[in-house]
């Protein structure tokens, strides 16, 4: 017994000693945490661009990889401490409360050349309003929420966010399952702004969406990307490049952007403050910035892309997959109908948070 | 030397139990700038209806679970010894699967144009609504936690002494009555460990509410909403989890009262 148990030991000792050494042999490589949406990444399926392996062989910079799924996830993940991330890709709103806390670095653009290849509508402080000095991020996507609908069981036209209150569809019908954005679809409803932090004015969104309760809407996020192709539901709001993805598994579904009008929203990367190697997190960055992954990114995720020439190879290549029509909504040239997410204060997040929880329990 | 071995799980249970309780009770009576205050607590008050919901629904699945538990349990206790062996094994079986992954198909059989839909249009009857209701959430949660009612009662079942039942026979029992004079009695403890074992967690849980249920929140989907959401809210969500968490310890209290009336078999 004692024999094998110290045969065992050897081995385990020298299997130690040997995972030492091939750490040894990496000391020098740098290794940078990446936190970012699930499925917001080129990562080589389908021979796509694997983006994070390609960063790592042209730069010997080691990239730790995982991904979160709300941006209220991600804040309350480095909020709480006890981890540190060097780049992360947060939506507008969650920019700017991070900014307000001292949550994240001022970057040092003269790292990030590719910058420069960032359209200059990006660049501009009244189109960046969670970061108004545009000292903290650098744009990654954009895009906006649309409805996505199956064209088989909806013959109607479809040009409002009525129908989702439409008891023709009952039971049919996908709603957001988080405040802000189930909100926003009321707020647009009602010709409210997005940001309203009146009282009365987020009551009356609340008793809309209570309102909603007698269609029986189903509350999903990730699963609407299953259920839609599925024809598990009929119609459902959603992220614009996400409608697109569904459009592609199944041809009798089609999106559309309401008239009156819609969320736009930019996601961005920053470097929280808590970072320790801030110079390669700008070299991730940038790398993601260049023509070559920001393409591979942008096709993956379908969303819009900031980045100049990813867009025009984008755009291209969906008038030729899907015409015109599609690229023009993935790309519009008139952004006037639509606004922005921005920081809410935390009595008007937690009156929503109210709201939201009594929408959800009043059957 | 029974102390230097127990001295391991003293730290784990003071480092992963200890410590996060106490940390929850400090959340739950401080605001989020650090002093201390009644007003979570006072706020969880607003829950009253929430909270009543979710033991409602945690209540409906542990009577079923119980109805449908008990005389599986009495089944297995009674079989010869490898049959024992099969059923005990046949149960535990879908415990080795994530909860999450058996949920997710059980949201495939239900959905709308799921598969138990297809196959009623494909023999030409109604389709039904059955996903996003309630009795999905408790379907849910019966398959998921009915394991927990069975075996806590098999195993206090199979330690009934055979020699009890034939004296009650001999002495001129029928078996109803051996049943409820006999079996019952010496089976509660394995009901009440049962019971508690369904209750705490369908009465709590949120993610089969999420993916099976329609639109209502349980409490347990309302304490994700605090502190996952926009208002990341941990102190109100900590006064909630502490409320829910007195809640149930006083209702395992009455039930052990009852528990141990009947016999000394500790509880698992």
């Amino acid at each position: 017994m004692k024999k094998i148990l110290s045969v065992v030991l050897c081995v385990a000792m020298v299997m130690l000693t040997l995972s030492m050494t091939s750490c040894s042999n990496n000391a020098n490589k740098v290794t940078i945490n990446v936190f970012n949406w699930g499925e917001n990444i080129s990562d080589g399926q389908d021979g796509s661009m694997d983006v994070i392996r390609e960063f790592e062989k042209q730069t010997g910079i080691k990239v730790v990889y995982s991904t979160y799924e709300s941006n209220e996830a991600m804040y309350n993940k480095i909020k709480a401490g006890g981890v540190s991330y060097d780049v992360i890709i947060p939506s507008d709103y969650m920019i700017g409360k991070m900014i307000k806390e001292d949550m994240l670095y001022k970057l040092d653009y003269n790292n990030i050349p590719n910058y420069s290849l960032i359209d200059d509508e990006f660049k501009k402080a009244e189109n960046m309003p969670f970061d108004p000095t545009l000292e903290y991020c650098v744009p990654y996507t954009w895009g906006r929420v649309a409805l996505v609908y199956n064209t088989k069981k909806i013959t109607e036209p479809v040009d409002s966010w009525d129908i989702l209150w439409n008891e023709k569809y009952k039971n049919q019908i996908l709603m957001f399952d988080n405040a802000r954005d189930a909100f926003g679809i009321a707020q647009l409803k009602l010709g409210y702004s997005l940001n309203t932090e009146d009282e009365t004015e987020l009551k009356n969104a609340a008793e809309e969406l209570k309102k909603q309760r007698s269609v029986k809407p189903v509350y999903a996020m990730d699963q609407i990307m299953e259920k839609m192709p599925s024809e598990n539901a009929y119609i459902a709001p959603y992220y614009l490049g996400d409608c697109l993805t569904m459009c592609d598994d199944n041809e009798d579904l089609a999106m559309v952007i309401p008239k009156e009008g819609t969320n736009y929203f930019v996601d961005a990367m920053c470097i929280p403050a808590t970072s320790e190697h801030k110079a390669e997190a700008e070299a991730f960055i940038n790398f993601m910035c260049g023509t070559e992954a920001a393409t591979a990114n942008i096709e993956y995720i379908a969303y819009s892309s900031p980045q100049k020439e990813a867009a025009a190879n984008h755009k291209k290549y969906l008038i030729e997959e899907y015409g015109k029509e599609t690229a023009e909504l993935v790309y519009p040239t008139d952004l006037s109908n639509t606004e922005m997410f921005l920081t809410l204060s935390p009595e008007a997040n937690q009156l929503m948070t109210d709201l939201w929880i009594s929408v959800r329990s009043g059957s | 030397m029974r102390k230097r071995v127990a001295t391991p799980y003293m730290i784990w249970m003071l480092i992963f139990i200890i410590v996060p309780l106490v940390m929850v009770v400090y959340f739950a009576f401080t605001s989020s700038s650090g002093g201390f205050t009644f007003d979570n607590i006072i706020k969880v008050k607003e829950y009253t209806g929430q909270f009543l919901q979710s033991f409602k629904i945690g209540a409906i699945s542990t009577v079923i679970c119980l109805i449908l538990g008990y005389p599986m349990a009495a089944i297995i206790s009674r079989s010869r010894e490898h049959v024992q062996r099969t059923l005990v094994m046949l149960c535990m079986i879908p415990m080795w699967m994530n909860f999450l992954l058996r949920t997710y198909s059980w949201m495939t059989l239900l959905e709308n144009n799921g598969i138990i839909n297809n196959i009623l249009e494909y023999f030409h009857l109604p389709r039904l609504q059955m996903i996003n209701t309630e009795g999905a959430i408790i379907l849910g949660m019966v398959y998921n936690f009915l394991p927990f009612m069975i075996m806590p009662i098999y195993s206090v079942m199979a330690k009934i002494d055979y020699r009890l039942i034939e004296a009650a026979q001999d002495l001129g029992c029928n078996s109803f009555a051996v049943v409820r004079r006999v079996i019952l009695p010496l089976s509660v403890p394995g009901v009440i460990s049962g019971i508690t074992m369904v209750f705490v967690p369908s009465a709590s849980t949120f993610i089969i509410s999420k993916l099976l249920g329609g639109g209502d929140m349980m409490i347990g989907d309302i304490i994700e909403a605090q502190i996952q959401g926009g208002a990341n809210n941990l102190n109100l969500g900590a006064a909630i989890s502490l409320v829910l968490m007195v809640v149930v310890l006083i209702t395992m209290a009455i039930m052990n009262i009852f528990g141990d009336t009947e016999s000394e078999v500790s509880l698992i």
